[in-house]
């Protein structure tokens, strides 16, 4: 499913350092404050981008677009204006 | 090392030093800067210490540099930082200082009495001079006379009267020269006028060039004047005018010869007075730069000098007045450095008695030291300034330095903006060094260089949430193609002006833009109502969880002080009561970010965008067990059971209030009475074991001391209820209040998403449309107004509004949830600290 894609990629990479990161920080005296920086990143970044995700998953309204954004839409993100209907 | 999250374990520890050896090791804890002295003596004046003479001492020395440096800053002479740092000389060398700077202010006392007297002699020849010529010309006016006297004669008298001067017989006209203030002539003019009632002549001559005040070397315009007058009577009285109004009379000879003679002579004493001058400043000159170059060095001897003297008045003598006992807090983890430093000192100072560091036992609340780095400590200036940490509480500094920039750029989220705050942090911390080194002393600037990493910080999170809005200088991105397609025939398309796309039919893909908002929103006309429902959710999201996050702190805190109570009588009511409530309202958002979609579908009606509820109004309800509003075709609720479930969370969070407020006091009462109880039982016990005549009087004092203790008690109680009470209402009304406080971080980011959107249309876009080679013209100037607008306004104002907005959700929201903030900040005696005090002291005179 072309939805769970980014849902997937996103996690696991935020995820990635998160979790993963943490427990590669080298030794020093300042490794708890990098460990917590980290996941604080992490898990503010993955939150920040699943809500916007979501909130655009099942779309209860959609744009209202005047003529001109229309057409223009349509020329350059390429879906062609259908013009089996003569004017 | 220790880390962030508390403070830094300190102990309080006693210290003896041998008196040879305590100048030394004090100097050397000054070098490391990890002790803070008590003062032992606290009841003795600053008079009566010990060391009292060696801080005045001190005191004369730095009065004699800083009247160096005043000199050598007049003469504008640059003076050498090399920025080492020399050690605090040894007491004996004191003496040597004393004597050098003794030498030199004296030189340069009397080198500058010299100078003022000799530009006070060279004031009086110039005046002379300008004088001499300038009357010149007054008396050359009258040529024709036979000599001045008569031509002014001449002037002054009508020719009958002349006529008859034969017949009284000459009368000698006198006149006085010499220099005024240009401002005091009209005075002095109307002064002689009135006074000699119209008989005397004042011709006057203005001097072109300023001349030097010698007292004040300020420069001053004046004028030169010459009086007729005649007779004794009027000379007196014209000098004491010209005594009254400070003009300096110079004897002027009459003859013309005399005064060539007069001049000739004027001007080769100038001449000769030049040279003298010339050499006297040379002399100045040259003393002021040998001293320049030491002067800074100097200067931090003298004050380390001077702080070792006066850590030294902090402490005891013991009896034998062999040794100096101190008091100080000292971190426990560098304890063994200051070993090490006392153990340098006693070396240096050659002394053999090594000195003593003993650790105390005391119940005295010990200081909060957090051991920052540069990066660090910007983070925890900024939770120091709302209040220091108890001792060893927890420090919400280092989760400060990830939620700050971030809730932050939930509000100011746009990439472009952000990349500019980002560029601007990023260039002050490469350039950290030489802009250190720089030491800029305006205030503005210093802010912005002490928090470079919150700034730097703050912008890289406002790019990444302003990638996730979409909104880049009000501009969208589309990058990964925008889930939303057009579908119309050109037909449809050229009857209406506007359309809206239906997100159930194929004009939508099915799965939503990967990576931030759609750019399609950034075009439509509804924008606001989408993005409105979006930022409203975020905010409440990441508040409740910014203020969970809180309360799991304050149990790190009652873990750590072992304070079983609070956790079960605080603690865990609070997180329920944020779980249960307000969680629950987090998750019904995600339930209806899932649950409905769109669809045209007549059987899934359910599901539809036209029954999905407002989460406030369901949440509204849910908390006043309200039956939700019945809406056509559509269930009553967003899942079965939810009514029961609700009215479950309702009734538990509310039966936490009462826990919060009466579970924790109750204990403690309970507590009371039954040690009261053991405690009478016993002496009961004890009475009886005893048992006959004394038992009456034994059990009334046993009341009478219960009756006291019970007293005292029950006050205390009484202020524990209040307490609790207060503690509890501030948790019940702040967790409603605090919630909704959170919507300034939509608030906010709607309003700059807005104000860079009306910037861009109302300025760069009128530059954009402009045809021809004068667009290029008129573009050219649009976008530097454009572009000082967006820095101004948009990055400068708006970014310290989200900050301020920033600072209040992590002051109030967040550490009003464990954090107390009661702490003493930890003062070490440090020779850096007190050395950049006195430099900025001196930076503000």
């Amino acid at each position: 499913m072309s939805t769970a894609i980014p849902l997937i990629v996103f996690t696991v990479l935020w995820g990635g350092v998160g979790i993963g990161l943490p427990f590669v920080v080298p030794k020093g005296p300042n490794r708890g404050i990098i460990q917590v920086i980290l996941i604080l990143t992490a898990a503010t970044c993955w939150l920040f981008w699943l809500c916007c995700y979501l909130a655009q998953l099942n779309p209860l309204i959609g744009p209202r677009l005047n003529r001109h954004a229309i057409l223009l839409m349509a020329r350059e993100w390429g879906d062609k204006i259908n013009s089996s209907v003569t004017i | 090392m220790g880390s962030l999250f508390r403070s830094e374990e300190m102990t309080l520890c006693q210290l003896f030093l041998q008196s040879e050896a305590a100048y030394a090791c004090v100097s050397e804890l000054g070098e490391l800067g990890l002790v803070q002295f008590r003062d032992l003596n606290p009841d003795v004046n600053a008079f009566q210490r010990k060391f009292v003479n060696e801080v005045r001492r001190c005191d004369e020395m730095e009065r004699k540099l800083r009247y160096l440096e005043k000199e050598i800053k007049k003469d504008g002479i640059p003076m050498l930082d090399t920025g080492e740092n020399p050690e605090a000389p040894q007491p004996r060398e004191m003496i040597d200082l004393e004597a050098t700077f003794e030498k030199l202010e004296n030189e340069l006392r009397e080198v500058n009495q010299n100078a003022e007297a000799l530009k006070r002699n060279f004031l009086e020849l110039t005046e002379l001079k300008q004088i001499l010529r300038k009357t010149q010309v007054f008396f050359d006016e009258h040529e024709g006379g036979v000599n001045p006297t008569e031509s002014m004669t001449r002037a002054l008298i009508s020719d009958d009267s002349i006529a008859r001067q034969g017949n009284l017989g000459s009368v000698q006209l006198g006149f006085v020269a010499g220099v005024i203030l240009r401002e005091r002539i009209p005075a002095f003019e109307r002064m002689l006028w009135r006074a000699c009632r119209g008989n005397v002549f004042l011709r006057q001559a203005e001097i072109e060039t300023p001349l030097e005040d010698p007292s004040t070397s300020d420069q001053v315009f004046k004028s030169v004047f010459i009086i007729f007058f005649q007779g004794d009577q009027l000379k007196t009285r014209v000098k004491k005018i010209c005594e009254g109004f400070r003009a300096t009379l110079y004897p002027c000879p009459e003859a013309p010869a005399d005064r060539r003679e007069m001049a000739m002579g004027v001007m080769t004493r100038i001449e000769d007075l030049n040279t003298v001058l010339g050499q006297t400043q040379d002399h100045r000159h040259r003393v002021l730069v040998a001293a320049a170059k030491n002067i800074k060095n100097w200067f931090v001897k003298v004050r380390k000098i001077k702080a070792i003297y006066h850590t030294l008045n902090l402490f005891n003598l013991d009896v034998t007045q062999k040794c100096l006992i101190a008091e100080c807090w000292v971190p426990v983890l560098d304890i063994e450095n200051i070993q090490l430093a006392l153990r340098r000192g006693t070396e240096r100072s050659g002394s053999s008695v090594p000195p003593i560091l003993n650790r105390m036992e005391t119940c005295e609340d010990p200081p909060t030291y957090n051991h920052t780095n540069k990066f660090t400590s910007a983070f925890q200036a900024l939770i120091d300034s709302y209040g220091i940490a108890s001792y060893r509480e927890m420090n919400p500094a280092p989760y400060t330095i990830i939620t700050f920039p971030f809730l932050f750029a939930i509000m100011f989220g746009d990439a472009g903006h952000g990349l500019l705050m980002t560029l601007f942090g990023l260039w002050m911390i490469l350039k950290e060094k030489p802009l250190a080194a720089k030491k800029i002393d305006s205030e503005i600037w210093n802010i912005f260089f002490g928090g470079r990493y919150i700034i730097f910080l703050m912008g890289a999170f406002s790019m990444y949430t302003g990638m996730m809005y979409n909104d880049i200088f009000s501009k969208s991105f589309n990058i990964f193609g925008s889930a939303w397609k057009i579908h119309y025939n050109s037909s449809v398309i050229y009857d209406e002006i506007e359309m809206t796309l239906n997100p159930s039919t194929s004009d939508y893909s099915g799965s939503p833009y990967t990576f931030g908002l759609d750019p399609v929103w950034q075009l439509s006309k509804n924008k606001i109502i989408f993005q409105n429902a979006y930022k409203m959710k975020i905010s409440i999201i990441f508040g409740v969880l910014h203020m969970l996050f809180g309360v799991v702190l304050g149990l790190f805190n009652h873990m750590y002080f072992k304070d079983k109570i609070k956790i079960i009588c605080e603690f865990i009511p609070q997180l329920i009561f944020l779980c249960f409530l307000f969680l629950y309202m987090v998750l019904l958002m995600f339930i209806k970010w899932l649950m409905y979609y769109p669809t045209d579908d007549k059987d899934k009606i359910t599901y539809s965008p036209h029954c999905a509820p407002s989460i406030l109004i369901s949440f509204i309800n849910m908390v006043l067990f309200k039956e939700p509003n019945k809406v056509e075709d559509c269930a009553d609720y967003m899942y079965n059971g939810e009514m029961g479930i609700e009215r479950f969370l309702v009734v538990i969070a509310v039966i936490c209030v009462p826990w919060m407020l009466l579970a924790k006091p109750i204990y403690i009462m309970r507590n009371q009475k039954k040690s009261n109880y053991m405690v009478s039982h016993e002496q009961m016990n004890a009475a009886t074991e005893n048992g006959d005549a004394e038992q009456p009087a034994h059990n009334n004092t046993v009341h009478r001391v219960e009756g006291g203790h019970g007293s005292h008690a029950e006050e205390d109680l009484g202020e524990l209820f209040i307490h609790q009470g207060i503690h509890t209402i501030e948790y019940v009304l702040g967790s409603v209040s605090h919630t909704a406080s959170y919507l300034r971080l939509w608030a906010l980011s709607l309003a700059h998403a807005q104000l860079s959107e009306v910037l861009w249309q109302m300025v760069l876009s009128k530059g954009l449309k402009v045809q021809g080679f004068e667009g290029g013209i008129a573009l050219y100037i649009i976008f530097s107004i454009w572009a000082s607008l967006t820095v101004a306004i948009l990055v400068l104002m708006e970014g310290l509004s989200a900050f301020l907005h920033t600072l209040r959700l992590h002051w109030v929201e967040f550490q009003s949830k464990f954090y107390s903030g009661i702490g003493h900040g930890f003062q070490p005696f440090s020779f850096e600290t007190i050395l950049d005090s006195a430099a900025t002291q001196t930076a503000d005179e």
